[in-house]
């Protein structure tokens, strides 16, 4: 049931204009303020980058969309995120279920010390499905969307810590589509990457963009540049500029995100 | 130049007395255990093994002890595995990292370290006297439980730190509530840490005498136990019981029961470092 729930916010959600929004949030951790008053709309299926020097806030915000926050001691939130209109911050929101919408692909691949097979298949597994064909079924085109499938299919039973890096981060991305969410968060998720597997890794999200909503954390200017419609320039906790990426690169509005874009600082 | 060569004369001069050290430790276990094997090995045989406690030694065998040892082994393993482990589990994963959190965990070392007689006593008093379980090998289990528990607290704690949080990250992220979390992911990463922990424990348990002098072990038990409610004597009590005894005989006993014991001990260690190494090469 809760499934029909779930595909029906989904559907419904293509329809409506924005995705994802920040209302005025406000992130501290004890007295530290890592995020000041950012307010931010993301359209459905987009790719959005976040940029900026490190410790400016970028990730922190990126891990409010799935409340990854919520175990960092002395964290604490103000204002609202909703997703497709709700809130989820609210009590009644199970942390859960919106994790299953929101999927989230880390900055070091981080697959789980088991079979191929079962890291695709976890987070079916753990929402209690047990149907040995449907789960097959699902992990063999989670693991054709990432272009991974013919690499690893005779090796499925096989240890995920025996891939390379880069087959690693694609498994993490299969596991993540594996339980069909409607938002990918990645966090820097080629920086531990070698070109090759970055490239990949780059034309996979292009081509994943016509499902899903994407929001990349980003070191890599060019990255930014090459993959994402929208860039978000984030400096000390604030956005300074948002914009669609063509012009934020060729001509924005600020001095300050010229001259971080340009290299001349951070 | 001359600093360079002081330097190196340090380096060899740590390293002799390094190696020295070493050696002390090595030395005196080899000549202890020769002794013990030149004493005893001859007196090791099935029915020795089998035999009921006698007056006599050579009719003397060590089985109701050893078989007490086994039963207090296995159940006071069974009443600080799930305790330790889930205690250790809230510890991590649950509990709040506040003031409280680190009272707690610096009183949780420091039992680990209180001296097992102490334990004793808390087991006469509870156990045997309060819930009038008599010296039994429940009240004996129970007592040496309790000893063992801070120690699996602390090496399970340890065995679920040393899983990456990279991993807990990936399942949360993936919808995984804190159980699943923990039962899918953190155990398993962590089994080979929890069961070294655990095994060294117990070695440790089968060791213990004071404890259970102070709650009514006997020496002499004319039946191995049945029940858990029944008398018992375990292997280091009897061997120091031997010990004790004037007649050569049973010298030679005592030396061949501390074979068994240590054999007992050997074995689990063994077990526990075979399980670390293949855990390690599992996760790499």
């Amino acid at each position: 049931m809760g499934k029909e729930k779930n595909e029906s916010v989904i559907e419904s959600s293509l329809k409506r204009k924005y995705k994802l929004q920040a209302k005025d949030v406000n992130v501290f951790y004890d007295d530290f303020q890592a995020i000041k008053g950012i307010s931010m709309d993301i359209k459905a299926n987009s790719v959005t980058a976040f940029i900026g020097p490190s410790g400016c806030g970028k990730s922190t915000f990126l891990r409010l969309f799935n409340r990854m926050n919520d175990y960092v001691d002395g964290f604490r939130m103000e204002g609202k995120i909703f997703i497709d209109d709700q809130n989820i911050n609210k009590k009644k929101i199970n942390v859960e279920q919106l994790r299953k919408q929101v999927g989230m692909v880390f900055q070091k691949p981080n697959p789980f010390p088991k079979s191929i097979f079962e890291n695709v298949a976890y987070g079916l597994k753990i929402q209690g499905i047990k149907d040995k064909t449907f789960l097959q079924e699902r992990v063999e085109s989670s693991l054709k969307q990432v272009a991974l499938w013919d690499e690893v299919k005779d090796n499925l039973n096989k240890s995920a810590l025996t891939l390379s890096g880069g087959q690693q981060q694609r498994l993490c991305i299969a596991r993540t589509l594996a339980v069909e969410p409607s938002v990918i968060l990645m966090d820097e998720p080629t920086s531990a990457l070698d070109p090759l597997s970055t490239a990949k890794i780059e034309e996979l999200i292009h081509e994943l963009k016509n499902k899903y909503t994407i929001v990349i954390v980003t070191h890599n200017m060019q990255q930014a540049g090459r993959i994402s419609d929208y860039t978000a320039f984030f400096y000390i906790g604030e956005i300074i500029e948002f914009d669609k990426t063509n012009k934020i690169f060729t001509n924005p509005e600020k001095k300050q995100t010229e001259n971080y874009i340009t290299g001349r600082f951070g | 130049m001359n600093n360079i060569r002081k330097n190196r004369l340090k380096d060899q001069a740590f390293k002799v007395w390094g190696i020295a050290c070493t050696l002390l430790g090595l030395i005196l276990l080899l000549i202890f255990l020769g002794n013990i094997f030149m004493d005893g090995i001859q007196r090791i045989n099935w029915s020795f093994l089998m035999n009921l406690p006698s007056r006599s030694p050579e009719k003397a065998g060590i089985y109701t002890a050893l078989m007490g040892s086994l039963w207090v082994l296995s159940l006071s393993t069974i009443f600080a595995l799930p305790v330790g482990i889930a205690a250790a589990i809230y510890l991590e994963e649950y509990g709040k990292k506040n003031k409280l959190a680190s009272i707690l965990e610096v009183n949780i070392s420091n039992l680990a370290g209180v001296p097992s007689i102490i334990y004793g006593l808390l087991g006469l008093e509870v156990f045997v006297r309060i819930m009038e379980m008599g010296a039994s090998v429940m009240a004996g289990s129970l007592t040496l439980g309790l000893l063992i528990l801070p120690i699996v607290i602390v090496s399970t704690r340890e065995a679920i730190k040393a899983v990456p949080k990279s991993i807990r990250d990936a399942s949360f992220a993936m919808g995984a509530s804190k159980w699943q979390t923990v039962y899918l992911q953190v155990l398993p990463a962590s089994f080979g840490g929890i069961l070294t922990g655990v095994i060294l424990a117990v070695s440790r348990a089968v060791g213990e005498t004071a404890p259970l002098i102070v709650i009514g072990a006997l020496a002499y038990v004319p039946f191995a136990p049945l029940t858990p409610m029944d008398q018992f004597s375990v292997l280091p009590i009897q061997i120091f019981n031997w010990i004790t005894r004037p007649q050569p005989g049973f010298v030679e006993n005592a030396a061949a029961a501390i074979i068994i014991l240590l054999f007992i001990t050997f074995v689990m260690n063994g077990i526990a470092v075979y399980f670390r190494n293949k855990w390690q090469k599992k996760l790499k």
